[in-house]
């Protein structure tokens, strides 16, 4: 049972700006919410999600599906509004993110939320939750793939170097980390904050199959992912360099953008930009 | 003479004998196998058996992740580390999302002995009855660590099971009934009701022969389930005697003692004693002597029981 639709770029582009418009209008209904961290992965979740995923909306716990788990859970309306466009619940339910009695919690809640695979959003949990997935699917012998989505802020985190050293160790090719590279955390830029650079260095020295890409580039992000599944004997990471804030130009690399709504005016004028 | 085994050597052979009837029972173990005895179930069951290493937190999110693909993920290490270093994980990932984990941890209370404060968890019954969702056992000796063990396979979501690494007295049956939540009254008497767990339940039993000898005839409680706690056994014991003890090997403060104190306050006040760790650390130091200098033993029960009949009667 696969769910490929194996769209063409235009037609992923397309959905991405789908995608940005519910982010927005979301986080603008709610008051609050993360509206950088969550349009900077809007690209590599939808290739994702309606391209390489193994996945049946339908049949959200199906045992043999691809596991896909946000690990800065702070950038969920994104993955809700791709969840709700692939059919995992109505679109309508996006507009009761963060409110009382909503499905749509503020930080992903695997019992409200259908195509959940993890309550979470303390940083740096995981990839943890993805080794242990992917060991699972090793002793029961399925073939399915788990997909960890971190932020580059989140590599601060020590578990997260924990979590590499035991799945390198265990050689879960089964595995693979998706870092969201935006550059920016709470604070400010990561280099002022709390360097964790150099990336790609660190993950190599851990022993894992490392890929960088720009992270708004389909044809790239798609290679990444089949790259990733014919990697065998380690994990592999997908080192994203992304935009915060990308496709509204004045939320662009703007620290400030991390975790605030919109106004109306600006709500507007984000959507005027989204509208392609 | 009595037979002495400690509870975390029960836990092993427990392991080895579900492992063999249940085939989705995983085992985590963050370099201390030999001391939790989950090494017996890593030699036996090698490809279900994870040694995570000296990292915890780690280990206890992988644990969710086996959990959530339908195994019961068995986790274990000294319990400072496990339910403190591992507190967020426990309390966001794991219990937050409801899965099947259970947390085994061994060298609780100052029992631990000659390793002193560092390696001596006196706060595990408080840092996981605190979160939302979790059950909490801690078993009197050997035997019922075996049945807490299997019970806790059977049961769906989140539990913590606290043991310790001395050797303590088998004081139960095989044929006691273990269930979760269900307090056994070990002993009736008319004049005070001694609340206990773990090692402590042994120094109640002894405490209350010694009371009986001076006309204080003692009922003695294995509440061996911490949270969620029976109430209604609780309240059904106190009201026949009006005056209570509870002994633990842990910190008063969130405690069996302040749970009971809790319970009771609500529904049924009378004078209660407390034994346990009064705001202190422990040491290095054979287990005899710091239950001694912690004012665990018998001795000290027997003590607290008299003062809580004499307020009974003022």
């Amino acid at each position: 049972m696969k769910n490929l639709q194996n769209l063409d770029i235009k037609s992923l582009e397309e959905h991405a700006r789908i995608i940005r418009r519910h982010v927005i209008r979301m986080i603008a209904k709610a008051g609050s919410g993360h509206p950088g961290s969550s349009l900077s992965a809007v690209d590599l979740l939808v290739a994702l999600f309606y391209n390489k995923l193994r996945h049946n909306p339908r049949l959200p716990k199906w045992s043999d599906r691809d596991r896909f788990i946000l690990s800065k859970g702070h950038g969920c309306p994104a993955l809700y509004a791709v969840l709700a466009e692939q059919g995992y619940f109505p679109v309508e339910k996006l507009d009761t993110l963060r409110q009382f009695g909503s499905t749509l919690q503020g930080h992903p809640c695997m019992k409200t939320t259908p195509g959940i695979e993890i309550s979470g959003g303390s940083l740096g949990q995981g990839l943890s939750v993805g080794l242990g997935i992917a060991l699972a699917a090793r002793l029961d012998k399925k073939d399915y793939r788990t997909y960890v989505m971190l932020g580059d802020g989140e590599l601060e985190e020590g578990q997260v170097w924990e979590a590499a050293m035991a799945a390198s160790h265990y050689n879960v090719d089964n595995l693979c980390a998706i870092i969201d590279q935006n550059d920016l955390q709470i604070d400010g830029f990561i280099h002022e904050v709390m360097s964790s650079h150099p990336i790609p260095d660190k993950w190599r020295g851990f022993g894992w199959h490392t890929i960088e890409i720009d992270g708004h580039d389909y044809p790239s992000i798609i290679k990444a992912y089949d790259d990733a599944g014919e990697v065998k004997g380690r994990p592999t990471v997908i080192i994203a360099k992304t935009i915060k804030g990308k496709g509204v130009s004045f939320m662009e690399n703007q620290v400030d953008w991390h975790g605030k709504a919109p106004t109306k005016e600006e709500t507007e004028r984000a959507l005027v930009e989204l509208n392609g | 003479m009595t037979e002495m085994i400690a509870t975390r050597q029960a836990y092993g052979e427990a392991l080895v004998e579900l492992g063999e009837q249940n085939k989705d029972i995983v085992v985590l173990d963050a370099d201390l196998s030999k001391s939790t005895t989950t090494a017996k179930f890593g030699k036996k069951f090698p490809e279900r058996f994870f040694n995570m290493g000296v990292a915890e937190a780690n280990m206890m999110n992988t644990a969710a992740g086996l959990a959530a693909c339908g195994k019961v993920a068995f986790v274990s290490s000294f319990s400072i580390f496990a339910t403190g270093r591992a507190w967020e994980q426990i309390r966001n990932t794991v219990c937050y999302s409801g899965l099947n984990v259970k947390i085994v941890a061994t060298h609780s209370g100052v029992s631990v002995g000659p390793d002193g404060a560092s390696h001596q968890c006196i706060e595990d019954l408080s840092l996981m009855q605190v979160i939302p969702t979790m059950t909490v056992i801690e078993p009197c000796d050997a035997i019922e660590t075996k049945k807490a063990v299997t019970a806790a396979t059977r049961y769906q979501g989140p539990l913590y099971i606290r043991l310790g690494r001395a050797a303590v007295p088998v004081i139960t049956r095989r044929e006691d009934p273990f269930v979760i939540g269900k307090a056994n009254i070990l002993r009736t008497g008319r004049d005070v009701a001694i609340i206990a767990c773990g090692a402590l339940v042994a120094n109640a039993l002894t405490a209350a022969e010694v009371l009986s000898k001076d006309g204080i005839e003692a009922t003695v409680v294995n509440m061996h389930t911490i949270k969620p706690l029976d109430k209604e056994t609780l309240l059904q014991v106190v009201k026949q005697v009006n005056a209570v003890v509870t002994a633990e090997q842990h910190v008063l403060d969130c405690g069996l003692g302040s749970i009971v104190a809790s319970v009771l306050s609500r529904n049924y006040p009378v004078p209660i004693e407390m034994i346990g760790i009064d705001n202190r650390f422990g040491q290095s130091g054979e287990p005899d002597i710091l239950f001694k200098e912690y004012h665990l033993l018998p001795e000290d029960i027997i003590r607290a029981a008299k003062k809580a009949v004499g307020r009974k009667k003022q």
